[in-house]
């Protein structure tokens, strides 16, 4: 591990890709947390899927210590990722944990939440994921503990603060900037500026090295990043891929990959070519960017396809 | 799982079914595939004999869904003059009787395209029927899994937005009576029944587009009978032949009353 930590660090300070990385095998207990800035600590989540092994810790997870008490960025994609995050955090702080954050309704963000229920912190989330997780919590669950079991999988756990205009969060010596995001990724993305470190957590908002995976809107998440760049951060923490990049180059790769996928696909569309024919042919300039292409992207066009035949 | 299944298989139009068992898709033998599709068989056409015949109709389908909940299907019928329907079966859904054509004088059934939900690893079946009455199956095998109890957006009021509006592309050179290719598009969400209501914590009821006439002037083009595993949204792509006047004229009912009905010019080939 300790080649990997070094290429890791280096990654953090040079913005180098880390898609390469060797963390598909690694268990969930070789993780460790990064401190991406002083305060602010995250594991990077392998650019895997869900299996047995990796108890879906595939997102990047972690929690920002303030002056009056820690905030998590993200639970975790279980139970057990949970329980993880809330031992680290632990280890390095006996501050209460006063807020978490489900960032939106994918597994690999919330199912860590039921870890936390005995801090009884604020549990925070966009104003459409109560919804989100009524119309897929239970399907997502399920599918979840056919791969962990039910013990490792853990319960839905809803936002008890329900944000839908800008909101703050004060820890006392930073401040939390809560933005509610139009359909993007999914129709609930919840994005973050932690004042103290100057950093932007985007969530699934931006994918770095690992595919991106559409859900909610290809034409909104286009519209939902001209809002991201307004904000004004240097580095962010991704939702996948490296802990700390720069921000700018980062949105710039998965804005690139959503404009040729937009109009790849209208032009598809525009030429009568069906949607089978779409998938195997639309952006395949992509392929050799992102890990995971070929389990997402036909799945990406197929969404855009549904989303543009429309227009 | 399996209590809902059963209450579904009552309701819908397969209903002397029995439920397949929660996961068995994966892991079935060739023997259970072949029992189960011997029992549809004679469900849809009792004691008739059903050929096979990998010629008289190919199945097109990804091998593994990308989109469970949407998986192209495309069916290509070699002896189209003697063809009178067209019946596709995805064995292993909850409700496997997922699409009836039954072509008019107007219909150019050489290729029919449409999308369809997977539950399940399951093989899938066309049969044609000939104008003297044989019956002619050909199968292949899909690996998908969900496709009818995905949740399809993140709101019913959402997927119900603009239900009933129809869109119908052209394609081809409508002249000297040449068949002109068309694709269909039904704005319809085509709950399954196996979704979960968001306001309600309880599954919204199926909602499906169940019959659909596609006719050119007085002309059947084909009439449809659909079912829970057209994915939502349905697209179709067919032939016909414009032969006299048009215009193209779609009317479609759902399993609650819906009711709709458009007209489409086809395009003149002086544009
Ligand atoms: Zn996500």
């Amino acid at each position: 591990m300790t080649g990997a930590r070094a290429t890791r660090r280096q990654a953090l300070f040079g913005g180098l890709c880390l898609c390469c990385l060797p963390t598909l095998g690694r268990a969930a207990d070789a993780f460790s947390l990064d401190e991406v800035a002083p305060g602010v600590f995250v594991r990077r989540g392998p650019d895997a899927e869900a299996t047995a092994e990796n108890n879906d810790a595939i997102a990047n997870i972690g929690f920002i210590v303030g002056r009056d008490g820690v905030l998590v960025t993200e639970s975790g994609g279980s139970l057990a990722d949970g329980h993880w995050l809330r031992a680290e955090i632990a280890k390095r702080t006996s501050k209460p944990i006063k807020y978490v954050l489900l960032t939106h309704v994918h597994p690999d963000h919330v199912f860590g939440a039921g870890a936390f229920q005995g801090d009884a912190p604020t549990f925070v989330g966009h104003a459409a994921l109560r919804g989100a997780l009524d119309a897929r919590g239970d399907f997502y669950r399920q599918r979840l503990v056919e791969i962990l079991g039910a013990e490792r999988t853990g319960p839905v756990v809803y936002p008890t603060l329900e944000v839908k205009e800008p909101a703050e969060i004060d820890l006392g010596d930073r401040t939390i900037r809560l933005t509610a995001h139009g359909t993007a990724h999914t129709n609930c993305d919840l994005s973050m500026l932690d004042t103290g470190s100057g950093l932007l957590f985007p969530a699934d908002l931006l994918f770095v090295g690992r595919i991106p995976s559409l859900d909610g809107s290809l034409l909104g998440w286009l519209r939902e990043i001209e809002r991201l760049k307004g904000m004004g951060a240097a580095a962010a923490v991704p939702g996948h891929g490296p802990v700390r990049v720069e921000f700018a180059p980062a949105i710039a790769d998965l804005a690139r990959y959503l404009t040729v996928l937009r109009d790849e696909t209208r032009a598809a569309v525009a030429a009568g070519r069906p949607i089978e024919a779409a998938v195997r042919t639309v952006a395949q300039g992509e392929k050799d960017r992102w890990s995971l292409f070929e389990t997402y992207h036909g799945r990406n066009v197929t969404q855009a396809y549904q989303e543009l035949e429309w227009e | 799982m399996k209590r809902l299944l059963l209450a579904l298989s009552l309701t819908l139009s397969a209903a002397a079914l029995a439920p397949a068992p929660v996961r068995a898709g994966a892991t079935d033998s060739d023997e259970e595939r072949a029992a189960r599709w011997t029992e549809i068989k004679k469900s849809i056409f009792g004691d008739r004999t059903v050929e096979a015949s990998e010629t008289a109709v190919k199945i097109d389908a990804p091998a593994r869904a990308l989109d469970a909940s949407l998986v192209p299907i495309g069916l290509t019928l070699a002896d189209k003059d003697q063809v009178k329907g067209l019946y596709f079966i995805i064995d292993d859904n909850p409700s496997p009787y997922a699409a009836r054509f039954s072509f008019g004088p107007a219909a150019d059934p050489g290729e029919i395209k449409l999308r369809v939900r997977v539950n399940n690893y399951t093989n899938v079946h066309a049969v044609v029927e000939t104008k003297d009455g044989r019956l002619l199956e050909s199968a292949k095998f899909v690996k998908a899994s969900g496709g009818c109890s995905a949740p399809m957006g993140m709101s019913d009021e959402e997927a119900m937005k603009g239900m009933g509006e129809m869109r119908m592309k052209f394609s081809g050179d409508p002249q000297g009576g040449k068949p002109v290719e068309a694709t269909l598009m039904v704005r319809h969400p085509n709950f399954s029944g196996m979704q979960m209501n968001q306001v309600t914590r309880d599954y919204t009821p199926a909602r499906y587009v169940d019959k659909l006439d596609v006719t050119y002037g007085d002309k059947l083009v084909f009439h449809l009978e659909g079912d829970i595993s057209i994915a939502s949204n349905p697209v179709i792509n067919f032939a016909f032949v414009p032969e006299g006047k048009g215009p193209v004229t779609v009317a479609a009912t759902d399993n609650q009353g819906g009711r709709w009905e458009h007209r489409f010019d086809v395009p003149s080939a002086s544009n």
